[in-house]
């Protein structure tokens, strides 16, 4: 057995450096050079720049909106609120008081608002990442009347832009992007 | 529960149905050391890999030898990432500035990884360099799902092969798993993957102004790349915190879908592997109706329980269905089944919060990693976990009806029972040990969020993770302390190579059996009555031992839930 140590020593040792070049190193940064020429956008991080050029957010990542004249997203619990250097969910489990606390206050606040009917249930719980991009669809409409009413806009002409931004799949649920929701209502003018 | 969510439930099973055979084939001729195509391209790179290592491929080994490899290699994979993590501070590749990992948790990653499990004490983004990211951990994300699936080869051949010594070759088995799978079929994966959003460059932190002219700090690197082989190796281990919650990991519905295939497709695969191996495929269906029943009994609980949502937060207003740590893109369905996708199979990737469902929904989770993640499994060990239970089908069968028990022309006898107790055991022991300990000590009580029983039941989760080797958590446990990192880095190795050794010695002495020709006498196990057997073996032999336990967890934490009391 002694003998059958050692003469393992040499595959193993060997081994480990040879994968080690060939999937620590090889394989990433090759994939880096091809992600690179062929989807240049998305491997950079989906990146939205305003006229002037400054990154103003990507595609895919959530930011914090918490002005009245904007559709609001989701509560975070990524650092202080969508802070994309420390994702996380609340973890608070179904029977912890901090959980109730919590949804209490962000209910108080849609109520404040004049939403009279149920919560829609994202609007009152913080998402996985802590930078859900999205709303739902009855969470975003929740929110029309606010935002038309802060900006001067027809109930109805919010709500139809809510409903042009919807996107789906047959594999998840359907959404809406609040970054380009809000940059839409930006542009409509108020 | 919607019929949109049922649809997108029984599509995914029917995918993998469909991807079964093809896959199990593919995996067959790497098993036989067959040529494939991909020889002509990755061929060199085998043969050069052996002549540098001084390795004979077709030296065959016997068990042990084949064990002490396996070990050998697993323990230099471990200090090469333990050395690669501590390190860091002055490694290239570290945009961010991060320093170096301290003692314990460098120990609890490092071991983490080489079982595959892939628990992680820290915050991918805020403590982990590029270069750690690929070289101390992806690398692992491959190893360790190669030597899970080789070491599935090494127990087919054991049953397949008769009155020989050898029961293959683990370098071969390494470096083929590895050169004519994995990779490939992660470089495909990933350009997918960037070409759906998910970030694959250098760099670091993106500085954002946000249209309410806040700043936010974008962290980007080589997400997709280690992302393809974290689901496809059944690894789980996140390049941030958040795992596949996070938009950068899995941004759409459809990388959604996709991430949960690339969880189940091996193992899916290995159960026709191995009937082909012992020579009758209907003895793999087997094995898989069998799990796929187990599967779809775990989803239906989970997804009505997260769909019916809290009562808790109902009386306060909020509509139905629990998104507490979800995410809008996914829903209830995808997370549901995501959640139950990655705790049966040893993932432990997460695409929302477990800690967060309800209780009983996020009991099932917990309840697969108990059974020894046998339903379906991490890629090699799901089989091989679940030829042990196979092994006690076939005892307690023989037990009924007086006879010596056989299984796939192997007679299992008291030597192959006895490990196979041996190897089923340490899960138990070592869950029920820990979490006890932790229960009653203080730096283990430290760690808890929440509360009442449901504080209970994330020392549970750790425990039951480690040991099982999945790595999903109920992440509000605070485990970067000595006291988790140690116990929990003990649990992972004991969990998997515990098993592992008592495993192989069965294959060794399986292969040096002569064939029992199938007679009137022999139990079948190919039809419904032993697909009940097994399911009634499973959950009896894996899962009562647990019971007690979920009834101060999760059922203690239900009870309170539907009569609204907190914590």
């Amino acid at each position: 057995m002694g003998n059958d140590f050692t003469s393992a020593l040499r595959p193993a040792i060997v081994m480990t450096i040879l994968f080690a070049v060939l999937l620590g190193l090889a394989y990433p940064l090759a994939m880096t050079g091809v992600g690179q020429a062929l989807f240049p956008a998305q491997a950079n991080g989906s990146l939205v720049r305003d006229a002037s050029g400054t990154v103003i957010g990507s595609t895919v990542v959530g930011q914090a909106f918490t002005s009245d004249r904007y559709f609001q997203t989701r509560p975070s619990a990524a650092g202080h609120g969508y802070d994309g250097l420390a994702s996380s969910g609340s973890n608070l489990g179904p029977t912890a008081q901090a959980l109730v606390d919590r949804v209490k206050s962000d209910i108080e606040k849609r109520r404040a608002e004049g939403v009279t009917d149920l919560v829609p249930a994202d609007l009152a719980t913080a998402s996985g990442s802590g930078l859900d991009p999205d709303l739902s669809l009855a969470a975003a409409l929740a929110q029309a009347a606010r935002v038309a009413r802060v900006r001067g806009l027809p109930e109805a002409r919010v709500r139809a832009l809510v409903t042009h931004h919807l996107e789906g799949s047959i594999f998840g649920e359907p959404h809406v992007n609040v970054l380009a929701l809000n940059r839409a209502l930006d542009a409509s003018g108020r | 529960m919607t019929s949109q969510g049922w649809f997108l439930i029984l599509g995914f099973v029917a995918i993998l149905l469909a991807l079964t055979k093809p896959v199990g084939a593919w995996l067959f001729a790497l098993y036989q050391g067959r040529r494939t195509p991909l020889h002509l391209v990755l061929g060199p790179v085998e043969r050069g890999f052996y002549a540098l290592a001084g390795i004979d491929p077709n030296q065959e080994q016997g068990w042990r030898r084949y064990a002490l490899h396996m070990l050998l290699f697993n323990t230099a994979l471990l200090a090469f990432t333990y050395a690669v993590l501590r390190l860091q501070g002055v490694l290239p590749g570290n945009p961010q500035g991060l320093a170096g990992l301290s003692p314990h948790l460098a120990f609890n990653t490092a071991i983490s990884f080489t079982t595959n499990t892939n628990w992680q004490s820290y915050g991918g983004e805020s403590t982990m360099s590029n270069l750690s990211q690929m070289l101390g951990l992806t690398i692992h994300n491959f190893l360790s799902a190669a030597t899970g699936i080789a070491l599935a080869f090494a127990l087919f051949r054991g049953f397949a092969r008769r009155e020989v010594k050898a029961i293959g070759n683990f370098w071969a088995d390494v470096t083929r798993i590895t050169l004519y799978l994995l990779l490939p079929a992660c470089i495909v994966c990933t350009l997918f993957l960037i070409g759906s959003g998910v970030p694959q460059t250098l760099a670091g932190v993106v500085n954002v102004t946000t249209l309410e002219g806040a700043s936010q700090s974008i962290l980007l690197g080589p997400v997709a790349s280690q992302e393809a082989i974290k689901m496809l190796g059944t690894n789980g281990g996140g390049f941030f915190n958040a795992n596949s919650a996070h938009p950068f990991e899995n941004p759409t519905a459809l990388t959604n879908l996709v991430q949960m295939l690339s969880i189940f497709v091996i193992g899916f695969g290995l159960t026709w592997t191995f009937g082909k191996a012992v020579g009758n495929t209907r003895q793999g269906w087997a094995i898989l109706s069998a799990m796929v029943i187990l599967f779809l009994a775990g989803v239906t609980v989970t997804y009505a329980q997260e769909a019916a949502g809290n009562p808790v937060l109902h009386q306060l207003g909020v509509a139905s269905g629990n998104m507490e740590g979800k995410e809008v893109r996914f829903g209830i369905a995808a997370s549901a089944l995501f959640s139950v996708v990655t705790t049966a199979a040893s993932c432990g990737a997460v695409n929302s919060m477990h800690d967060s469902f309800t209780a009983l929904g996020g009991m099932i989770p917990l309840f697969n990693m108990q059974l020894s993640e046998v339903v379906i499994g991490g890629v090699g060990a799901g089989i091989y976990g679940f030829l042990l239970f196979a092994i006690l089908a076939v005892f307690v069968a023989g037990l009924m009806v007086g006879r010596t028990p056989e299984y796939v022309g192997k007679k299992i006898e008291s030597r192959e029972v006895k490990l196979a107790v041996l190897a089923i055991a340490v899960l138990p022991l070592m869950i029920l040990s820990l979490t006890a300990l932790s229960s009653l000590m203080e730096q283990g009580l430290a760690g808890p969020l929440n509360k009442g029983p449901h504080g209970f039941s994330e020392i549970l989760y750790a425990f039951t993770s480690a040991v099982a080797n999945n790595g999903s958590a109920f992440a509000g446990l605070t485990a970067n302390t000595p006291w988790y990192n140690g116990l929990l880095g003990v649990a992972m190795w004991a969990g998997r190579f515990f098993l592992i050794v008592p495993m192989l010695a069965i294959a060794g002495g399986l292969a040096a059996k002569k064939r029992t020709p199938e007679s009137a006498g022999s139990f079948p196990t190919t039809g419904g009555l032993w697909v009940g057997l097994l399911v009634g073996i499973v959950l009896i032999v894996g899962g009562l031992t647990f019971l007690p336990g979920l009834a101060l967890g999760p059922i203690a934490d239900h009870l309170a839930m539907i009569r609204g009391q907190t914590f």
